[in-house]
């Protein structure tokens, strides 16, 4: 049984409203952040924490937090970003959906360190539900003095708005989300300047994902050293993986980062093994864009050691023969799964979601789409493969925002490791359109070569 | 403030000062010639434009005198200042090569290619793009995206089909009307340029937009199928106007008027906006002080030149010899001495 610090208290019946929540421990860590420290030693206990960005690049939170701006005389803002839209990922909304005040505590201490007194919740338009959740348990807050006016007297005063976003995936990303936010269409910005220097309205800001804001709380309650023990190496803390796909248990889990991937797909404590008994063919760690694993990589790496579900661990060997740890969105497909169709779904949804600002990812995201549709339905080349190759190659890196790189990764990493499913899907069109490749040599031990 | 900092830059192996602040497309204009990377989408006279096409990447293989990493990715050459001691790398840089060729494949991916029949064929920036770095084919079997047709008013024609978003019409419209009427709608690959009712689009500079246009996207509708662009003489020329500078070229036909627009540098870009009953209404040469033919330089095939000298081409002065210090050109192979062609059959 491993450490539970985010959902720990989740099943406690009633936690949702404040009370319950209040009973069991909640509001702590803002009387001791308000009361007790200064911002910066906050800022200081989170880099101590080693937190990294949960949203899906893994970037050390406490870091972030330093680069903000602080111009004499200009508002600074903590923005939120809920919108969670990445295929497989489902964590934020189950953190706000089952214990929204643990989000609303985070935001409360982070806007302090930050100096934010107005912080926003940019939530996707299609968690409209939630957004009724947030709006109560932020008034729930308001009413006990921990949100408004000078907040248990001691003259901070911060406001949380909850923004609803219009469906749109790029959204998430920290620009589009505050030129959406901004009321404008949400295309990413050119980087540099970052919104750490100008954000929001021209200001400084802070975006941060949900769990990222909602780990502060433990963070600040244990101290961040103490949080640093959990965990290893520079993955620290818990993470929360939203699995999915072909097993027993799908749905969120907390990991504290030690367990082997083996371990969270097979045992009764996490996915519960795959589902009506068949055998892993291949899995996405960390949300639909980050590179897809064939079963034998998923479980050993290249040198032959065992993967573990962490960040370094899952991102070992690189894009050769790695993945990474993304936002936790786990995604298992068993012996009857298709790469090439799902390879397909998901270019489907990046052409589907492409802003349509900058060029290779506008026209490439259809274009690969439409060729793996041709593979798909039997009509495809084998010199498409090599095409496709060459459209993510020149995606990947030369867009503004990282969705090219998120459109091109799947792809890229679907054609390195079953290029021979792909293969077989154009030489047996007919076949292909009946029946499944299966699972092959996918699972196969993996040949380690000998150093010395 | 103390004067002006200039910075070090060195662009494909070329050192030049510049301001700082400058970007590293600027400074490679400074420079000129092969050295500076393309641009579709920035607009030096527009705030805001660039980054978004992709065509003048760049590779920074030093950062600075103070950081001299490398930077990871090929980067916006139009929206990356300068840093002291940089070092960048545009026609030198094999990645750069090949990402633009992507680029330029990407923007034609799309396009319908109809420049037969295409009034901004022959100084149209996607064709020079495509001569000068695209490849001669395309790998690209699907049907091309087509729009519904969207009509803008009796002044400019759209085609949607040809445009490769570069945004230029819209920071335009933004910056030089009170109210902009139309914008990019929908997302991804069927994000278009339209109004968001069908309605025309109604300022008195709007007429601008046609210029900035890179393409054929925005044309003139007064000038539509009038005459190939290649044809027209190009005159400066200038009125009193109440509204705009008046400052404007004309493309004449012998006396006729056949299209005014404004004047353009020699990176395609406006000089000054002039408005829109200079440019549509104002088609009698009586109405204009000729100034004399306009210099084209560079850009497309109207620099091929009606007037020997002052526009477009020069007749090279130098001969083999003047370049080779005064020798004759070696002969490598005597034609008749080797083959049998010329030799008297009968013999």
């Amino acid at each position: 049984m491993g450490v539970k610090l985010l959902l720990a208290k989740a099943h406690v019946e009633g936690i949702r409203g404040f009370d319950v929540y209040r009973r069991e421990g909640g509001y702590q860590s803002v009387e001791k952040a308000l009361k007790q420290m200064s911002p910066d030693s906050i800022t200081e206990e989170v880099k101590k924490s080693g937190l990294r960005g949960r949203g899906g690049a893994g970037f050390p939170a406490g870091m972030k937090w330093s680069f903000i701006a602080k111009p004499e005389g200009v508002p600074r803002h903590l923005v939120c970003n809920a919108d969670e839209s990445e295929p497989g990922t489902f964590k934020d909304r189950y953190l706000m959906e089952f214990i929204p005040h643990l989000l609303i505590e985070g935001l409360i201490v982070s806007s302090f360190a930050l100096n934010s007194n107005d912080t926003y919740i940019y939530i996707r338009g299609e968690y409209a539900w939630i957004v009724d959740i947030l709006e109560d348990a932020i008034n729930e807050a308001k009413a006990n003095g921990f949100l408004g006016k000078n907040i248990l007297g001691t003259g901070f005063d911060c406001e949380i708005h909850v923004h609803r976003g219009a469906g749109a995936y790029i959204c998430g990303e920290e620009t589009a989300l505050i030129e959406s936010l901004e009321g404008k269409r949400g295309n990413p910005r050119i980087k540099p300047p970052f919104p750490a220097i100008q954000g929001v309205w021209q200001r400084p800001t802070m975006v941060n994902n949900v769990e990222t804001l909602a780990s502060v709380v433990p963070i600040i309650n244990m101290g961040g050293e103490e949080y640093a023990k959990i965990g290893v190496g520079k993955s620290t803390g818990t993470k929360l993986i939203s699995a999915c796909g072909n097993i027993n248990k799908p749905g969120v889990y907390e990991i504290d980062m030690t367990i082997s991937v083996e371990e969270f797909i097979y045992s009764d404590e996490y996915c519960g093994g795959i589902a009506n008994g068949k055998k892993l063919k291949a899995c996405i760690p960390g949300g639909s864009s980050v590179p897809i694993l064939p079963a034998n990589l998923l479980l050993k790496t290249a040198k032959g050691e065992t993967r573990y579900m962490n960040y370094e661990s899952l991102s070992d060997g690189g894009f050769a023969s790695g993945s990474m740890m993304g936002s936790g969105g786990f995604i298992v497909l068993d012996e009857d799964q298709c790469i090439v169709r799902n390879t397909l779904s998901l270019a489907r949804f990046y052409r589907h979601e492409s802003c349509g600002q900058c060029s290779p990812c506008r026209e490439g995201t259809g274009w690969m789409e439409k060729i793996l549709h041709n593979i798909e339905y039997g009509k495809g080349k084998i010199s498409d493969i090599d095409l496709l190759w060459d459209i993510q190659r020149k995606i990947e890196g030369n867009t503004i925002c990282p969705l090219g790189d998120a459109a091109a990764w799947p792809v890229a990493a679907a054609i390195r490791h079953f290029r021979d499913e792909f293969e077989w899907h154009v030489n047996n069109p007919l076949e292909a359109q009946e029946k499944n490749y299966g699972l092959a040599h996918y699972a196969d031990p993996i040949h380690v070569p000998v150093t010395a | 403030m103390s004067e002006q900092q200039l910075f070090k830059v060195t662009i494909d192996n070329i050192t030049i000062e510049v301001p700082a602040g400058t970007t590293i497309l600027n400074a490679a204009r400074q420079i000129g010639g092969d050295v500076t990377p393309p641009a579709m989408c920035y607009y030096s006279k527009l705030e805001g434009s660039g980054g978004k096409c992709r065509t003048c990447l760049v590779e920074v293989s030093k950062g600075s005198e103070k950081d001299p990493r490398p930077m990871p990715k090929l980067i916006a050459s139009c929206r990356t200042t300068v840093m002291d001691g940089m070092e960048v790398k545009n026609i030198t840089s094999e990645k750069v090569i090949d990402a633009r060729a992507g680029v330029v494949e990407f923007l034609l991916l799309n396009h319908p290619l109809d420049c037969p029949i295409c009034d901004q064929a022959g100084e149209c920036h996607l064709q020079d793009l495509s001569y000068d770095h695209g490849k001669e084919g395309t790998r690209y079997e699907f049907e091309r995206r087509t729009f519904k047709k969207h009509d803008i008013g009796p002044y400019i024609q759209l085609h949607m089909t040809r445009c490769i978003l570069c945004y230029r019409c819209v920071y335009t419209a933004d910056q030089l009307s009170k109210q902009r009427s139309h914008g990019v709608l929908d997302r991804g690959d069927h994000s278009q340029i339209a109004t968001f009712i069908e309605k025309s689009l109604d300022n008195e500079f709007i007429g601008n937009v046609i210029d900035v246009c890179p393409v054929g996207a925005l044309t003139d509708k007064t000038f539509r199928f009038k005459n190939r662009v290649w044809f027209l003489k190009p005159m400066d020329a200038h009125r009193d106007c109440p509204t705009c500078s008046g400052k404007v070229t004309l493309w004449n036909r012998g006396d006729e008027v056949y299209r005014v627009t404004a004047r353009k540098d020699k990176w395609g870009e406006v000089e000054d906006w002039i408005c829109n009953t200079c440019r549509f209404e104002t088609k009698n040469a009586s109405d204009w002080v000729i100034e004399g033919p306009r210099e084209i330089d560079r850009h497309s095939v109207i620099a091929q030149g009606h007037y020997q000298g002052s526009v477009g081409m020069h007749t090279p002065t130098e001969t083999f010899a003047a370049v080779n210090a005064g020798r004759a050109p070696h002969l490598l192979m005597d034609i008749h001495s080797v083959s049998e062609v010329n030799k008297d059959s009968s013999l």
